[in-house]
């Protein structure tokens, strides 16, 4: 026997991909091909109505920047194996509290928004020990908590303001130092620039004449750039993002080979409402106000952009890039509706055939991918 | 369907006309593109008078329009709508103020960007004057209620129930304030947040009865909580006699008031606040006229003495 073993770097073990197929099976793969559909698409057909200059490039990105902070949260739960259906009323409650905090009883902004984030955070972490503790499925769980958190963002401030929008949050952030970090705009001499070379159009008339119609970078983008790259990160280069995978694999598995799995689906629930709170922080200082209805259905939102982005409901396999791509798609299909001119009621239409054919598509390249039937 | 097919076919042969040569006499081409964006989500039936009246406007004027909305209703949603109508270039944009803080910013930058702003329905001639824009067309919500509730403390009520569906839009809840301090009363409790889900604001209104049987009057928003509200009373066998009045047209509010379960409706004609924005922006684009003052589309009380008209067109145009 010994003398027939050959010094060979192959391992016969492992089936030989060639660099192109591996290359081409990621989970991204959907998300990369649907983003591409979508941009040739709208290209053509909504090219020349204004949602590809400054204002209208910036309005999409907003809207699938949106999408992909609640997203990336949505995402690593859901390979962890887990759902999260109170990331929508989160984002009313959180902005709710800050303005409580920060306007009714006029504590500094700042105090504010890190209580806030204290508060949804504990949240957070109360879903996830309930679901771990009692072994219920976490779409139960969690749905309680929808209606919960709904139920208090109503409540609280009719009880304490008889209303149930709370504006002057801008008034009351003025000067502070945490709050720009959410609602304000970065790069404005950029835009400035832009605007002056002619690049971008400049306000027409009025106090703001002159100026570029975009006058900078929302926080809102740099958040979701950021959130992505960490997660991306979290994911596929660190133990932990291996630990995920396997906690949303097979949980007794990955128990009895020493994942710390509760631990791990606790985090990521933790991380869910730490996205839903920015998000909605994001939202309160950019426009000032904080209301009851803020956040619905955005949980579906969430879990439609990270489904279309590759990721399996059951859990297990996904991508945080893909779950970006997913909800680039979501907004630019959204918004590039209206672009288009087309009939407002049939955007959920096309909202569901996308859907639909971006799982269809997700699915076959899994099954290419993994080899399963 | 055969309608909306030929309104397409006449308003593809205007566009046609349009680019084929200047069609209009004056040397103008017509083919302005407005925009109006609601707040209203898809579940609010009473918004499709507007668009009927808008779709009739465009093309009567022979211009190109556009309704869009918020699906949910989400006010910063909209926010992001009236964003993207800007960016889109149109000839003009009516809207609604839903919400001043949240909305103010997305309308005073397409104000500066040189499209021109009609305010309808929600809002206040103040704060369109403030935005900048053209004028505000519209009713008067604090007014409307307190006028309202005038009539009805001349009918003798002292008590009542406001079934709010949109508790979420604080300019609409002023009806509800309005007619209480018409009343000379305190709003208190009486406003409850009824949701938008019919069985869920039949079975509110039914629980809120039991345990106020002293009730006397009822005064409901729009169809969205009356059309239930109406079926509440008829469960419990309150319907004639507990005093009703609710805002705005539909069906089954003029059924409502024809068997004189509903004493009186507050018809806001919603029909002009789609319509006149259109008729005003064009003419304003074409000659450059423009009246000088607000718009008040109403209020008017609409009883079982003129109902024919209100009923031939209810849900249509009323």
């Amino acid at each position: 026997m010994s003398d027939t073993a050959q010094s060979t770097d192959k391992d016969e073990r492992i089936k030989e991909i060639s660099k192109f197929r591996q290359a081409l099976i990621r989970p991204e793969l959907g998300g990369i091909c649907g983003t591409i559909i979508v941009f040739v698409l709208f290209g053509i057909f909504a090219g020349n109505s204004g949602m590809f200059n400054a204002q209208g490039i910036l309005n999409w990105s907003t809207v699938s920047a949106q999408f992909m902070i609640i997203a990336v949260g949505a995402c690593l739960l859901m390979i962890a194996g887990e759902f999260d259906l109170s990331v929508g009323s989160m984002i009313g409650f959180a902005g709710m509290m800050t303005a409580i905090f920060g306007v009714t009883l006029g504590w500094p902004m700042w105090i504010a928004i890190l209580i806030t984030f204290a508060i949804c955070m504990v949240i957070g972490a109360i879903n996830g020990i309930i679901v771990i503790r009692t072994g219920l499925p976490s779409f139960i769980v969690t749905l309680a908590f929808l209606f919960i958190l709904r139920g208090f963002t109503i409540f609280i401030p009719q009880q304490l303001q008889n209303r149930t929008i709370i504006g002057g949050i801008s008034e009351a952030a003025e000067g502070d130092w945490l709050a720009p970090v959410f609602g304000g705009k970065i790069f404005g001499w950029f835009f400035n620039m832009l605007g002056d070379a002619g690049i971008i159009a400049v306000f027409e008339r009025g106090t703001r004449a002159g100026e570029p119609v975009v006058n900078g970078l929302p926080m809102l983008i740099v958040w979701a750039i950021i959130l992505v790259i960490a997660g991306h990160f979290l994911l596929t280069k660190t133990q932990f993002g291996n630990w995920i995978f396997a906690s949303g694999g097979d949980a007794e598995a990955a128990r009895n080979s020493g994942v710390p799995v509760n631990r791990v689906k606790i985090t990521m629930f933790v991380t869910t409402a730490f996205c839903a709170t920015i998000f909605a922080m994001c939202q309160v200082f950019e426009f000032g106000s904080a209301a009851a209805d803020r956040g619905l259905l955005k949980e579906f939102e969430a879990i439609i952009a990270v489904v279309i982005g590759g990721a399996l409901l059951t859990g297990g396999y996904g991508s945080v890039l893909g779950a970006a791509l997913g909800a680039l798609i979501f907004g630019v299909v959204q918004q590039g509706l209206f672009f288009a001119g087309v009939e407002s009621s049939l955007f959920r239409v096309f909202l569901g055939v996308i859907l639909l054919l971006a799982v269809i598509l997700n699915t076959y390249i899994r099954r290419m991918i993994t080899g399963e039937r | 369907m055969k309608k909306t097919l030929l309104g397409t076919v006449v308003a593809a042969a205007v566009a046609a006309a349009g680019f084929s040569a200047p069609a209009f006499a004056d040397g103008h081409a017509g083919g302005e593109r407005y925009v109006l964006v609601s707040h209203a989500p898809d579940s609010d039936s009473w918004w499709n008078t507007i668009r009927n009246a808008l779709s009739l406007a465009g093309e009567q004027m022979g211009v190109e329009v556009e309704y869009r909305n918020p699906p949910t209703g989400d006010i910063a949603d909209m926010a992001r709508i009236i964003e993207q109508a800007a960016a889109s270039g149109p000839d003009g944009i009516i809207t609604t103020i839903a919400d001043f803080d949240v909305l103010s910013g997305p309308i005073q930058a397409a104000v500066d960007s040189g499209i021109d702003v009609i305010i309808m329905n929600s809002g206040t001639p103040d704060q369109a004057r403030e935005l900048g824009a053209l004028m505000y067309v519209g009713q008067p919500e604090y007014d409307a209620g307190f006028a309202a509730g005038q009539r009805a403390a001349g009918d003798g009520v002292t008590s009542f129930l406001c079934v709010n569906h949109v508790i979420s839009n604080p300019i609409v809840a002023e009806r509800c304030s309005g007619f209480a301090d018409g009343l000379g009363v305190e709003l208190g409790d009486s406003m409850i947040d009824a949701g938008q889900d019919p069985a869920e604001i039949q079975n509110r209104v039914l629980a809120y009865l039991n345990a106020n049987p002293d009730t006397d009057a009822i005064l409901t928003l729009g169809p969205t909580s009356a059309d239930p509200t109406i079926l509440a009373l008829e469960q419990n066998g309150m319907a004639g006699d507990i005093y009703f009045g609710t805002f705005d047209l539909g069906e089954n509010i003029v059924q409502g008031i024809r068997d004189g379960v509903i004493q009186w409706g507050i018809d806001q004609q919603p029909f002009l606040q789609a319509y006149l924005p259109v008729v005003v922006l064009t003419n304003y684009h074409r000659y450059g006229v423009l009246p000088g003052n607000n718009i008040n589309s109403g209020p008017g009380f609409i009883t079982a003495d003129a109902l024919e008209m209100v009923e031939q067109f209810a849900g249509e145009f009323r």
